[in-house]
């Protein structure tokens, strides 16, 4: 009997990829290892619907107990990997454990910047990640009444409206002079900073932090480089995350931005992939190298290697895309915009409902949809096939997008 | 903390039988999603990669006729995912994501297609 695939992580990746091999009827031993305790489950709902109550924790688990055991997958949660072998092909446990592999997948993940701040150990700041800290916000949440959020990005901005929703004063502290900047256009940011603050949500911009204040070990308020302050009883800082890369580094892997891996989302051991938030990889959306941390990227890169471990072996290239709720907005995202050089939009942002379609060098690189599902959708065909599109197309509503997708007639 | 918790709750009986024929009758939570109340009882031919946020359209089910009348009406993006299924989308087609179980529906059949993705 072979040593069969070990995964390292148990997220939405590394879950993937155990449950792939099997569709794929991979018939050898699978083991997924997660140091968090319980079952794999899902990260999306933990700053959206399940912080603003509309869903319950017990509905995240990915699967339940018995999909497990009926597909032979063995689940190693709360332990830790903390060394692999390569030459001896296994990876060592924190509790003492070994475990031998045929091919390792390291699927572990991001975790979150820590904000190089004074009181930033103070009780009431937390930060977001994982199933426990998410119930200890919304416990917290309970008490609270002045939440002030550190980072306006997608996280920051789904807890301040998730709080806001739940009747909290809200206020969003931003070291950009615009909300996302990182992932979309000012169009779409200055929408998102009218949405939050029409909703009572404050927004600062281009703000620097002096420290965050408490007393008896208590956060009290946020106080700015300029001597401003806001009153604070919990604090929730999203400013992004690191790749977890050390393991891959320690083992003598090469890293850069997270596990430098190639087309084929392979390391430069051949028996060792790397897949999800932690891998930089070559992507065709990106024209380079690029780390992405999304669902979607978990989800395809996982089953590339899955395939990749049954025989199939391909280049990945599927078309990256995204979401994120945050009060009534749906913005939904295809495609790498990073690098753009034109944009047009598709309806008036006026009428909550449209799209920002990002061109570099006359291509079709991304678009941004607010609340325009059917743009999104047709949109990932364009991206995804590369069909061209003209900025005069994008912006006229009488331009059927659909009829562009479908593949010319014989 | 413990997932998928044995808490009880009240339930409704919902029917799902694959492309092959095999049929699973299940206590849905009331208040969960149908594709929520497959997934938590093990039912296949149900894949729900986002998580029924509506976004894969990997959730997708053909209400039997019966019921179809008592679902409330599907939204835009719904909709418009109903247009990426795997599986062509047929006029019962609905994303079981989007289907919240009630008492009403107590005895809901769906058919899953022959695949999701």
């Amino acid at each position: 009997m072979s040593d069969g695939v070990v995964i390292v992580g148990a997220g939405q990746a590394g879950f993937q990829v155990a449950a792939s091999l099997r569709q794929e009827g991979f018939d050898g031993p699978v083991t997924l290892i997660g140091d968090e305790p319980g079952l794999p489950y899902q990260r999306p709902p933990l700053s959206k619907g399940f912080m603003a109550g509309k869903q319950a924790i017990e509905g995240i688990a990915l699967r339940p107990p018995p999909f497990y055991e009926k597909q032979r997958i063995e689940l190693l949660a709360g332990d830790k990997v903390v060394a692999i072998d390569l030459t001896g092909r296994s990876v060592s446990l924190a509790s003492g454990r070994r475990v031998r592999y045929e091919t390792l997948v390291l699927a572990v993940g991001a975790r979150n910047r820590i904000l190089p701040l004074n009181g930033a150990e103070l009780d009431g700041v937390c930060y977001l990640r994982t199933d426990a800290e998410a119930v200890g916000i919304q416990d917290r949440l309970k008490q609270a009444r002045n939440v002030v959020v550190i980072g306006g990005g997608f996280i920051g901005l789904e807890l301040a409206a998730a709080a806001s929703s739940l009747g909290k004063s809200v206020h969003v502290l931003e070291a950009q002079t615009r909300l996302m900047a990182r992932a979309v256009s000012p169009i779409l940011s200055d929408f998102c900073r009218d949405l939050h603050t029409r909703r009572g949500v404050g927004i600062s911009l281009g703000v620097g932090l002096r420290e965050i204040a408490g007393r008896d070990g208590k956060v009290r308020e946020v106080v700015l480089s300029d001597g401003g302050a806001y009153p604070a009883d919990l604090v929730l800082i999203g400013v992004g995350v690191m790749p977890n890369s050390e393991l891959a580094s320690a083992a003598g892997l090469a890293v850069a931005n997270g596990v430098v891996v190639d087309q084929q989302l392979r390391t430069e051991d051949e028996n060792i992939y790397a897949i999800g938030d932690c891998a930089d990889h070559p992507n065709p959306f990106a024209g380079g190298r690029v780390r992405i941390e999304s669902v979607q990227n978990a989800i395809d890169q996982a089953k590339c290697v899955a395939a990749a471990i049954v025989g199939r072996a391909q280049s990945y290239q599927a078309a990256p895309w995204f979401w994120t709720d945050q009060f009534d907005m749906n913005l939904q995202m295809v495609g790498l915009s990073g690098g753009y050089d034109r944009i047009v939009t598709r309806g008036e942002p006026e009428s909550r409902k449209f799209s920002v379609f990002y061109f570099k060098q006359g291509r079709l690189a991304a678009i941004d949809s607010v609340n325009r599902p059917g743009d999104h959708i047709v949109g990932r065909k364009l991206i995804a096939n590369g069909t061209p599109v003209t900025p005069e197309q994008a912006a006229d509503l009488s331009v059927d997008l659909k009829a562009l997708a479908l593949p010319a007639a014989p | 903390m413990s997932l998928f918790g044995k808490k009880e709750k009240e339930t409704a009986a919902v029917t799902y039988i694959s492309h092959t024929g095999d049929t699973r009758q299940v206590s849905a939570r009331i208040g969960d999603s149908v594709m929520e109340g497959a997934i938590s009882n093990g039912v296949d031919g149900i894949v729900a990669e986002c998580g029924g946020a509506c976004q894969c359209g990997t959730c997708h089910v053909y209400v039997d006729e019966a019921f179809l009348a008592r679902l409330k009406p599907m939204e835009e993006n719904e909709d418009e995912m109903l247009n990426t299924t795997a599986c062509p989308r047929r006029p019962n087609s609905r994303l079981s994501c989007q289907i919240p179980v009630t008492k009403e529906l107590d005895g809901l059949i769906v058919r899953t297609p022959e695949a999701q993705q």
